[in-house]
């Protein structure tokens, strides 16, 4: 270790190029990208470890400009942690396929070497795993006590009902109102609403777990807040575990507590990562894809007039283009494994990042640019690869058709309310997004 | 075109289902891969070869041979 403290590296890192002043076009050319600057390259020459994080360009949609030029120029590459020491980041589409389904690179956070994106994290997943943190043969028995719940024909079951609560919260949120934060009235609620009835966790509580995983999340918090919040969320849990099995319902809480095998504490974690997973990533992919869309109108009008068919599609070119885990996904490398032409060694750390992947000029052409009726957009990915591979994809990709058509389609006039130079974006936490987006109508 | 799918290497992911809804199914009682036809006509086998690529635990081998 190279440095103490909670933050020694200052994000001084590299920005590649001047980064040139937004536009103030709301984006009325076409389908691209109302900034200008996707060709945004350098000539400056990769330095030999990048940051990470590293600073953001023009346009908020686009990874960090230097890990778009790592993947042209160097895709396997040293980046350097939030404690001083480094590890690989891989940013091809293929590369990270092959390394996320190779079982030669653990997803185990007690195996030394393990690259952990922050002091938080750290001190979230040495202690007290989930299954995401673990590898098979464990992983998978955890892991299959979950699958059926999130199976598609189970999930396409529930369509109705998410439709439903699509309708009531925008009902609530345009009554008597011509404005609103779009986060807090709709995009937050619906996910949240949906997985504490699948859980069996009451909604009424939602400042609670909402507050705990905020600070779970936050890049800046202290491993004592950290830890402190996520003790609070699994005594929360487990509490919750115990009232289950005196009084069984039909959510999953229940049927956990069910099986002889798990105990309070195993049934609380898995409801931990499943209550924190299910709210907040589609929460924000439902924000930040209606904001790309007001950017990008043509798109938007083509999302409006979709059928049930295209919506599908585009809800997967908006997972591809957007990639809300911008962060990287950990794994260590457990023997001698070639990436590329690059040996990871045993005991490495990798990061992959899918954000970078996901623009794979390769895989995606004309990739920086948003294309709802790209062909192939399937392939992103937005939701990981190999076993650890979400859980929760099937609800997500039906919350996300189900809230972007409903909103588009009932608010033919709907816009930003506030400049676009001024929405706040999620840069302070490991999913990414807006943290609010006032919106008129 | 035969294909051959692994039921423990699958994790659930239903990417083939999606993929190849005629030819991929989930068991009910754990969302593990079914396989419904395991010698499809050939007007499926792209959306097959796209699931194959696709699944994430590499649970499915087609023979085209
Ligand atoms: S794509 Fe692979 S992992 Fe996913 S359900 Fe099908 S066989 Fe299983």
């Amino acid at each position: 270790m190279t440095a103490a403290g909670p933050s020694p590296a200052s994000p001084a890192g590299t920005p590649t190029t001047a980064h040139p002043e937004p536009s103030s076009d709301p984006g009325t050319s076409g389908g691209a990208c109302p900034y200008s600057a996707h060709a945004e390259t350098s000539a400056a020459p990769l330095p030999e470890t990048l940051p990470n994080a590293a600073p953001r360009g023009a346009c908020p949609f686009d990874p960090p400009p230097v890990y778009q030029q790592a993947r042209r120029e160097q895709p396997v590459i040293r980046t350097k942690l939030w404690d001083g020491s480094s590890c690989w980041m891989v940013t091809r589409h293929d590369d990270i396929r092959r390394t996320l389904r190779d079982d030669r690179f653990s997803s185990d956070s007690n195996r030394p070497g393990f690259p952990f994106l922050t002091a938080g994290r750290k001190a979230l997943t040495t202690d007290n795993p989930t299954f995401i943190r673990m590898d098979d043969p464990e992983h998978a028995r955890l892991r299959r006590m979950l699958t059926a719940d999130f199976m598609i024909r189970k999930v396409e079951s529930m369509r109705p009902q998410v439709q439903e609560l699509a309708d009531d919260l925008l009902d609530a949120m345009v009554k008597g109102r011509q404005e609103a934060d779009f986060v807090a009235d709709f995009a937050l609620p619906l996910p949240s609403v949906v997985i504490c009835l699948l859980l069996g966790v009451p909604y009424s509580e939602h400042d609670f777990f909402q507050r705990c995983s905020s600070i779970m999340l936050r890049t800046e918090s202290t491993p004592a807040q950290v830890t402190a919040a996520q003790d609070e969320l699994h005594a929360y849990m487990a509490e919750l575990t115990r009232t289950k099995r005196r009084n069984p319902d039909d959510g999953i809480l229940s049927r956990l507590a069910e099986r002889d095998e798990l105990s309070d504490d195993d049934i609380s974690r898995m409801g931990r990562l499943l209550l924190v997973a299910g709210h907040e990533t589609t929460a924000n992919m439902t924000a930040l894809s209606t904001l790309a869309l007001l950017r990008n109108p043509r798109e938007l009008e083509r999302m409006r007039a979709a059928g049930p068919e295209e919506a599908k599609a585009a809800v997967e070119e908006l997972l591809r283009y957007l990639t809300i885990i911008q962060s990287g996904v950990s794994r260590v490398a457990t023997e001698d494994v070639a990436v590329g032409d690059t040996v990871i060694r045993k005991g490495e750390g990798v990061l992959c990042m899918i954000n970078a992947a996901n623009r794979d000029e390769d895989v995606f052409p004309d990739a920086d640019r948003l294309d709802l009726a790209r062909p192939g957009s399937r392939r992103h990915l937005a939701f990981g690869f190999g076993v650890h591979q979400c859980l929760g994809q099937p609800l997500a990709r039906l919350e996300l058709q189900v809230a972007l058509t409903t909103v588009l389609r009932r608010l033919p006039d709907l816009r930003l309310a506030i400049p676009f130079e001024d929405v706040r974006f999620r840069t302070d936490m490991l999913i990414y997004g807006v943290h609010s987006l006032p919106v008129a109508w | 075109m035969r294909i051959q799918v692994d039921q423990d290497k699958c994790c659930g992911s239903g990417m083939c289902v999606l993929a190849a809804p005629d030819v991929f199914d989930q068991r009910e009682e754990d969302g593990i891969v079914e396989l419904l036809d395991a010698k499809p006509p050939q007007t499926l086998w792209p959306d097959i070869r796209e699931a194959a690529a696709g699944c994430p635990s590499w649970a499915i081998e087609v023979d085209e041979t």
